[in-house]
């Protein structure tokens, strides 16, 4: 169990660092490889949360290197809006399978802050993955919430 | 000819007095609160349920200033764009000076204290079938609540949908108390029907409408067009979600999907909102969705 949890989190912090060299090396991505790159990596942030949801939940037992190795991988993803991800013209109108609303490039500032906080809870989660599963629930609510933040704003409903 | 013109005209008056009645406001009389003193604290849970806050606080609340119920949020319809009314207890701008009654009458009946009706995005054909006492409690919480300054704004809507009175005509079709699940259901999920058919208002979204706004009971929470215009509102019976009684219960709490995405649009209100609710509610309405007539769409 949970070798497979380190596993699930090393190939996460290994597509990630490819996603970032990729999107370095390709500073204008093509809005349809935009879309595909962002929606992989918000698929991860979920496989690392469901890591740390499940033991919160008490779906599966706590294991402190587990909930480690899903923290830090969740930290190292959790900067989503750099600009080549979300390049002009890879909204939900433009581009069909997209669910990133228009209003993303109207309020880049407002969309920015919320990927940093995001990033500011996924600290905090790494800070409390190791000190046991009260930590870890107490972490929980604020991360969770700084995802739907953003989604309430700026994903639009299938 | 003559005669039969008048006899014509006269069913025309007859017709058109007939319509006039139906298009009355219907309130509820006094006697229906005979006996009933509110308890804010319970009525803090019946605000959470009905999530007045949802559309009520400003535009840019935040979990602090939710409880500021100065309205201004706008809705846009195929009807118009309504805006929210400033429901504080300001007692000019707001409703400080409204009795226990007159709130019963608006949330349960869509019906002002001037006896005008109300427009149905104000979802009163969902908290018809709340209980009185509940909003009598409501009523007592929502005087707890601070006093904002903010004036109402005017709707804007175009004729004839600006002429109350045609509400009337809209309550006939699509106004009732009726349960909507009429299979037989056991006391959990009897709960569960009473939180998402009344004050919870799950189908206002959840449920397509027709052309005329109302809903279209036959594909009951079976999904439905986003009215923002953003794509679509997912089908929660089990024709389409799969999630066990459990999973529902913990995303009505969390926002978390099985998969572990988080809940987002407006969605995030309700989750907020049934947050604050015991438990045994949340269970009851994931019970509830299990029991619905399945819609595969
Ligand atoms: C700054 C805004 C923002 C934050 C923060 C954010 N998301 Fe997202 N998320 C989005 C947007 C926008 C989309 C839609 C992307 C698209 O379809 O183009 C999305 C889509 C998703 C999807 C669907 C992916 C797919 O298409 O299959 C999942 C799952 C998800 N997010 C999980 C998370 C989780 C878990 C977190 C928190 C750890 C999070 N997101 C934080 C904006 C955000
Ligand atoms: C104001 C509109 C609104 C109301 C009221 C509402 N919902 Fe939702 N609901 C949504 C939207 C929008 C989504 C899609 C969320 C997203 O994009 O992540 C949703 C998603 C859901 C989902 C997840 C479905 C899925 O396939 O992901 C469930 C379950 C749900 N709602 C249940 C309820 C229940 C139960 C109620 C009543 C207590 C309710 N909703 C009331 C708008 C609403
Ligand atoms: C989906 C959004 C929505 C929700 C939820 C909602 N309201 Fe409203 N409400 C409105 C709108 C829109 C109006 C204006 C209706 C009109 O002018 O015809 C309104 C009007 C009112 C009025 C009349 C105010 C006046 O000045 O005449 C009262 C009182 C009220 N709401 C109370 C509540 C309470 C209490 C709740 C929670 C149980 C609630 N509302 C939930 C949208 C909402």
């Amino acid at each position: 169990m949970t070798k497979f949890f380190k596993t699930l989190a090393i190939s996460t912090a290994l597509l990630a660092a490819s996603g970032a060299v990729f999107a370095e090396s390709h500073a204008a991505m093509s809005p349809e490889d935009a879309v595909a790159a962002r929606q992989t990596h918000m698929k991860l942030l979920g496989q690392n949360m469901g890591v740390l949801g499940g033991m919160a939940q008490g779906k599966m037992d706590y294991d402190a290197a587990a909930a480690q190795a899903a923290a830090d991988a969740l930290v190292e993803n959790a900067m989503i809006a750099d600009m080549a991800k979300f390049p002009e013209g890879s909204d939900s109108d433009s581009i069909a399978t997209s669910r990133a609303l228009p209003a993303i490039w109207t309020n880049f500032d407002d969309f920015t802050a919320k990927a940093e906080a995001c990033t500011v809870a996924a600290t905090g989660m790494q800070a409390a993955a190791g000190q046991g599963l009260e930590a870890v629930q107490a972490a929980m609510g604020a991360l969770g919430g700084s995802c739907g933040s953003c989604h309430e704003t700026y994903r639009k409903p299938k | 000819m003559g005669k039969l013109l008048t006899s014509l005209g006269a069913l025309a008056l007859v017709g058109l007095g007939t319509a006039w009645m139906l298009t009355e406001p219907d309130p509820l009389p006094a006697s229906s609160i005979d006996g009933l003193i509110g308890d804010p604290e319970r009525g803090a849970l019946v605000f959470a349920a009905g999530g007045c806050a949802s559309c009520h606080a400003a535009p840019e609340a935040d979990d602090q200033t939710a409880s500021h119920l100065g309205g201004g949020r706008r809705f846009e319809t195929q009807f118009g764009t309504f805006i929210a009314p400033n429901i504080s207890s300001d007692p000019v701008h707001g409703i400080g000076n409204w009795s226990d009654l007159e709130i019963v009458n608006a949330v349960m009946r869509g019906v002002s204290p001037e006896g005008a009706h109300y427009y149905p995005a104000f979802p009163y054909s969902s908290y018809i079938r709340a209980d009185v006492a509940d909003i009598v409690d409501l009523a007592a919480y929502l005087r707890t609540l601070p006093a904002v300054a903010t004036p109402s704004l005017d709707h804007e809507v175009g004729f004839p949908f600006n002429i109350r009175r045609s509400l009337g005509g809209w309550k006939l079709l699509f106004l009732n108390e009726d349960w909507i699940v009429q299979t037989e259901l056991d006391a959990q999920e009897t709960r569960g029907s009473e939180l998402v058919e009344g004050l919870a208002h799950c189908g206002e979204c959840h449920t397509p409408r027709n052309i005329l706004g109302g809903s279209n009971t036959s594909a009951w929470l079976g999904g439905a067009a986003n009215p923002s215009g953003d794509g679509t509102i997912p089908n929660i019976t089990s024709g389409k979600l799969d999630w066990s009684a459990e999973d529902i219960a913990i995303y009505l709490e969390s926002g978390f999907t099985p998969s572990f995405d988080t809940a987002g649009g407006e969605m995030v209100h309700v989750v907020r909102n049934m947050a604050k609710l015991p438990q045994s509610d949340r269970d009851a309405i994931a019970a509830y969705l299990k029991a619905v007539p399945p819609v595969t769409q």
